[in-house]
Parts: C-alpha cells; sequence; structure tokens
C-alpha cells in the first residue's frame, strides 16, 4: 500500500525529470540518441501510468493512492489523491503522450528548438492536474500546462500561429483570473483548499455565506469550461487547435479534458455531498452547454473543409458530450461517458497526426482545393526532406484509409467500434434509469444521435474528398514508419477497446461509482476527520 | 477601510475588462495587468481585512485570533509569479505578432 501512494507522484516526476534533461543537453534537433532519450522517458510515464492503474485496480474499489507532499498534514499540506478517475486520465495522457512524441520525432521536433523540454513539461502539467488534490495547487499545475501549451502553440512559429496563440494566450490568461476568483472565494467562505476537506465542510456552511459559495463556484465553473472549450466560450478552440503543429495538437486533444475533468470531480465531490436542491446546483446549465456544444461542434463540423479544422470541431463535440453526461448526473451515464473520454481522445488524437500524413502525401493542387488557404493555410513550413528515410509501404493507401475509416467511425459512434459502446452506454442507462426518462434524457439521447449522425456526414464528406478525388493516381505513397505506427496503435487502442468492452465497462463503472460518492473519497484523503 | 479596497477592486477590474476589449494588443496587456492587481487584491481581501496583526504565529500559546490568515498571504504571492510571468510571455508574444503582421491589432488586421 505504501509503493502504491509513491507510485501516485511518478507520473508527474518522470515528465518534469525528462523536460529538465533536455535543458540540460545543448543540441537536440539532430542527434538521435537525444530524440531516443525522449522516448525513453515518455515511455518510462507510460509504463509508471500502466502501474498505478494496476495497483489500483488489483486494490479495491475504492482505493487511492493518497501522497501528501512534504509529508504535512493533510488538510494543511498539499495533498495527491490518484484514484481511479486520476488513474484513467493519466494513462490516456501517457498513451496520447507517447504516440505523439514518436510522431514528431520523426519530423517535426527539429523545426524549432526545445520542442521536448516544452512537451514533457505540458504533459507534467496535465498529470499534475490529474493527480492533485488541493484547489490551489490544481490551479498552479493548470498554469504550468497552460505556460507549456503556449510555447508549443507557438511552436514552428509563422503568422498563423503566432496571431491564434495570442488569442489563446489572453484568454487562458482571463481564465486563470477567474480561477483565482473562484478559488478565493471558495477558500474565504470554507476556510480550505483541500478537495475532500471543501466536500466536508460545504454542507457547514453559514447560510449567509452560502450565496457567496456559489457564487465562487459558478465563478470557478466558468474558468473550467473555458478550458473545457464549452460554447459559447469555445471560439478560441478551432483557431488554435488546427493552427498548432500536428503533434502539438494531438496532445492538445487531451488538453480540453482537463477541463471536463476538473468540473466531474469538483461538482461529484462538493454538490453531490448536499441535500435538497443544492445537490444540482448547476447541472441545468451544464445540460444546455452540453447540448449547445455539441449542436455548435457538429454545425461547424459540417462547414469544415479542411480535415484540421474538422478534427478541431471533433474536440468540441466530444467536450459537449463529456458536459452532457456530467450534466446528467448518474452513475450509467458516467460510465459510458469515461469509456467516451478515452475512445474519443485517443482517435481525435490519431485525427490530427493522420491529417498531417495526408497533408503530405496529397499533391499540392489538390491541397488548395481542400483548404482554404486564404484563411488558415496561408504559410506552410517548407518541408525540409526525409530525415529519416521514408520507404515504399505496399498498400500504403489502403492503409491510410482505413485509418481514417476507423477514427471516422468512432468519431461519429457507429458499430461496431469503441464510440458506439460509449454513445450506446450513455443513452442505455440514461434510459434505463430508476425515474421514468425525462426532458433531460431526451436532450442527451438527441444530442448524442444527431451528432453522430453529423460528424458522420462529415467525415464521409472529407474523405471523399482526399482519398478518392485526391490521391496520387499510381497510388504509390512513401510514408515514414514512425509516423503511420502511432497512428496504427492509437487506432487499434480504441479497437481493442471495443473487443475487450465488458471488462473495460466493468472497470469504469466501478470507477463511477466511486465518483459519485463523495464520503468515500473524503474517507480515503482525511480517514480521522471525515466524522466531522 | 472596507469600501476603499471594494472601490480599488472595482476600479481595477473595470478599468482592466475594458481596457482587455480593445483591439490593441497593449491596452490588452495593460488590462490584463490591473485585472491581475485586482484579483490579487481580492483574494487578499478573501482572507479578512485586519489591521496590526502579523500573518505568523510565534510563541507556543499564541492565541489564533490575534493574526491575521497567512493562507491568502502565500496564495498572493504566487498569483503574482505566475501573473508575472504569464504577462511578460504574452509581451513576447506580442512582440513577435507585431513583427510578423506588421501592426499592433489583435486580429494582425490593422487599418
Amino acid at each position: 500500500m505504501t509503493d502504491m501512494n509513491h507510485l501516485a507522484i511518478l507520473p508527474i516526476l518522470v515528465p518534469m525529470i525528462a523536460a529538465i534533461a533536455n535543458l540540460l543537453l545543448s543540441d537536440q534537433r539532430s542527434d538521435k540518441r537525444v530524440v531516443g532519450l525522449n522516448i525513453g522517458f515518455s515511455a518510462l510515464l507510460l509504463l509508471v501510468s500502466i502501474l498505478l492503474l494496476v495497483a489500483l485496480a488489483q486494490s479495491g474499489q475504492t482505493a487511492a493512492a493518497v501522497y501528501p507532499l512534504g509529508n504535512w498534514p493533510i488538510p494543511f499540506g498539499i495533498v495527491l489523491v490518484a484514484d481511479r478517475l486520476a488513474a484513467i486520465m493519466v494513462l490516456t495522457t501517457s498513451v496520447l503522450a507517447l504516440a505523439a512524441l514518436i510522431y514528431a520525432s520523426a519530423r517535426w521536433h527539429s523545426r524549432a528548438p526545445n520542442f521536448f523540454p516544452l512537451f514533457h513539461a505540458l504533459t507534467m502539467g496535465l498529470n499534475g492536474a490529474f493527480l492533485t488534490g488541493d484547489l490551489f495547487n490544481l490551479f498552479v499545475f493548470f498554469e504550468l500546462l497552460l505556460a507549456a501549451s503556449y510555447g508549443l502553440a507557438l511552436f514552428g512559429g509563422g503568422r498563423n500561429r503566432v496571431r491564434s496563440a495570442m488569442h489563446y494566450i489572453v484568454i487562458n490568461l482571463v481564465a486563470s483570473f477567474l480561477f483565482l476568483i473562484g478559488v478565493a472565494l471558495i477558500y474565504g467562505t470554507t476556510g480550505t483548499l483541500n478537495m475532500a476537506d471543501i466536500a466536508r465542510a460545504v454542507p457547514h456552511i453559514a447560510a449567509d455565506d452560502r450565496g457567496l459559495f456559489e457564487a465562487g463556484a459558478a465563478v470557478l465553473g466558468i474558468a473550467f469550461l473555458i478550458k473545457a472549450g464549452s460554447w459559447p466560450l469555445h471560439f478560441w478552440l478551432p483557431n488554435t487547435y488546427s493552427a498548432a503543429a500536428p503533434p502539438v495538437a494531438a496532445l492538445f486533444a487531451v488538453m480540453t479534458k482537463v477541463g471536463f475533468y476538473a468540473i466531474l470531480r469538483l461538482w461529484m465531490l462538493v454538490f453531490a455531498n448536499l441535500s435538497g436542491p443544492e445537490a444540482t446546483f448547476g447541472q441545468t446549465t451544464l445540460l444546455v452547454l452540453g447540448v449547445a456544444t455539441v449542436a455548435y461542434g457538429s454545425i461547424g463540423a459540417l462547414s469544415s473543409k479542411a480535415l484540421d479544422r474538422l478534427a478541431s470541431y471533433l474536440i468540441l463535440v466530444s467536450a459537449g458530450t463529456l458536459l452532457l453526461a456530467v450534466g446528467y448526473n448518474s452513475p450509467g451515464v458516467t460510465t459510458g461517458a469515461l469509456y467516451y473520454f478515452v475512445v474519443a481522445t485517443l482517435a481525435a488524437g490519431a485525427l490530427f497526426l493522420l491529417k498531417d500524413i495526408i497533408d503530405q502525401i496529397l499533391p499540392a493542387e489538390a491541397q488548395v482545393l481542400a483548404v482554404s488557404m486564404e484563411l488558415y493555410g496561408d504559410e506552410e513550413e517548407i518541408l525540409d526532406e526525409d530525415q529519416e528515410v521514408s520507404r515504399t509501404i505496399p498498400a500504403a493507401a489502403t492503409l491510410i484509409s482505413l485509418c481514417f475509416a476507423i477514427a471516422a467511425l468512432v468519431m461519429a459512434g457507429l458499430p461496431p467500434l469503441s464510440g458506439f459502446i460509449a454513445k450506446f452506454a450513455m443513452i442505455s442507462s440514461a434510459l434505463n434509469a430508476d425515474n421514468a426518462p425525462n426532458v433531460a434524457t431526451w436532450w442527451i439521447t438527441g444530442a448524442l444521435i444527431v451528432s453522430g449522425l453529423f460528424v458522420l456526414v462529415s467525415m464521409v464528406r472529407n474523405g471523399i474528398n482526399i482519398f478518392w478525388t485526391s490521391l496520387p493516381e499510381d497510388g504509390v505513397l512513401r510514408l515514414r514508419p514512425l509516423e503511420i505506427g502511432p497512428i496504427v496503435v492509437l487506432l487499434a487502442l480504441c479497437v481493442v477497446l471495443a473487443i475487450a468492452a465488458g471488462p473495460a465497462m466493468g472497470f469504469f463503472a466501478e470507477t463511477a461509482a466511486f465518483i459519485h460518492d463523495p464520503q468515500a473519497y473524503i474517507q480515503i484523503v482525511l480517514p480521522a476527520e471525515s466524522a466531522l | 477601510m472596507e469600501l476603499t479596497l471594494a472601490l480599488a477592486i472595482g476600479v481595477l477590474t473595470a478599468s482592466g475588462v475594458y481596457l482587455v476589449l480593445r483591439p490593441r494588443t497593449f491596452q490588452v496587456i495593460i488590462g490584463l495587468s490591473l485585472i491581475s492587481y485586482a484579483v490579487n487584491l481580492f483574494i487578499l481581501a478573501m482572507g479578512r481585512l485586519r489591521m496590526d496583526a502579523a500573518p505568523i504565529l510565534s510563541g507556543a500559546n499564541a492565541n489564533p485570533a490575534d493574526y491575521t490568515d497567512p493562507v491568502p498571504q502565500a496564495l498572493v504571492l504566487t498569483a503574482i509569479v505566475i501573473g508575472f510571468a504569464m504577462t511578460a510571455l504574452f509581451l513576447v508574444v506580442l512582440l513577435a505578432a507585431r513583427g510578423l503582421t506588421g501592426n499592433d491589432h489583435v486580429d494582425g488586421k490593422g487599418n
């Protein structure tokens, strides 16, 4: 058990050491050994995340690794809490990070200096945000991941990137200030920053302070919704994501999910612990925003001509779907949402990488047709030719279009792949809940099904445009194994999750049951004081 | 004192929000700085306003009521450092955008 507690900090330490090691190495761009070292660090992170998840899975449903930093007494010092939800998030991040890093090490990392340290710093911030059990520490990790993401959004330079990164930075700075206001209000009314302690203290807040506390929670919620890309706070997202370098955009696919995670964690912890009308505080808002985000993302996907743009709108659709699930507030729907989170993140990451491969192989004139050049792609970088030897893979075109088809099926939620299972789990448990289906049930069902249709239409349209009309006639394509490999692995994981849906769903169901039981979380973090 | 502080926070926030919504990047960065001052003051105020009270306990049997809450001061310190670093970073991006687009409009369009 003590070993497991120490595992909780490793997903933060490994990328931190990796980032520092990179800064000490002078030339990161050309040396093959440095590239290998970075892949090694990322693989180590993946190993640690797997160990953490396995350790948690083996030690019971309510197990969590609690790591008090500096061994301060728990409500006063900062604490890391790795429960199953955090471990799932960390593992998804690690898988995506390794895939994106391997992809980047074929070509992209040498485009500009300091790719690897920024990349590891972003991973560290993400893992920290998932693992921390302290509200202010969550802010610090948010800033860490944002600082790294600013650098990565600018990675490669060019007018487009600088312009969209500038908007991104301003919006996130304002969101950070909202975050601070929310944290300050919550501290002022509960007198603590530890999440479990907040959950414990909330039922005892004086009636006079309750309004202030709810205002704080609402302000904090807005900060999270901005990061989650919820309508109408999402306008930075499509520009930033489609302008970012593809491996960076792939890792950004998990960044919006940090907002979803924070809302899920805090809302379940704080408000599910209350009784009466306050237990559903903000639920309707989340549902409405979720539906609006899904609708906006679907329409945006339909209107996208370029694949990177389309992938950005698919991120919005998945963000909206997850918000819907949080707003619905039932363990069954949360189970489906967790499954959806994993597959949608992996598929979106794969799609961003796939877009880059397609950009490389499409003839230039086809790209002019496919992309609205004057808006988004006016300063494509000069491709420095073949640092890594590309070789002709037989049936390369088939492989790419198969990858595209799998990504499309997963994102649209069509059978037999995992996207369908996720949506089916959400809809079925929403309809089969104890109480009769209400308005919210029909909205969530409708949003999930209709958005699937929209996504399918837009994916198919893009696929036809790329694979049937634009590919070179002779069908001979050159692919780098280092680039197509990670995509295949990411999509294969989606397929594996569909095959192993039974055990995976069981695990997610236990996780969801734990999320919906704030008392269990409080017991673990504050064993001695939960009786108060 | 409450009124003074509330007015200060309100004026800083209002000016900051107005400036952030302006089209020039320099106005935006000044606006962000003003908002960050307002937020820092706000965090301090959430530890309740106290006069003549130290934030650090001294002596074994000190009465906590004689002291002001130290946590918001620690939070403010962190918030100041992070806000300062982010503003500095934004300044660099602002200059890069100025160089690449040739003007200081936030959309790079100019007039």
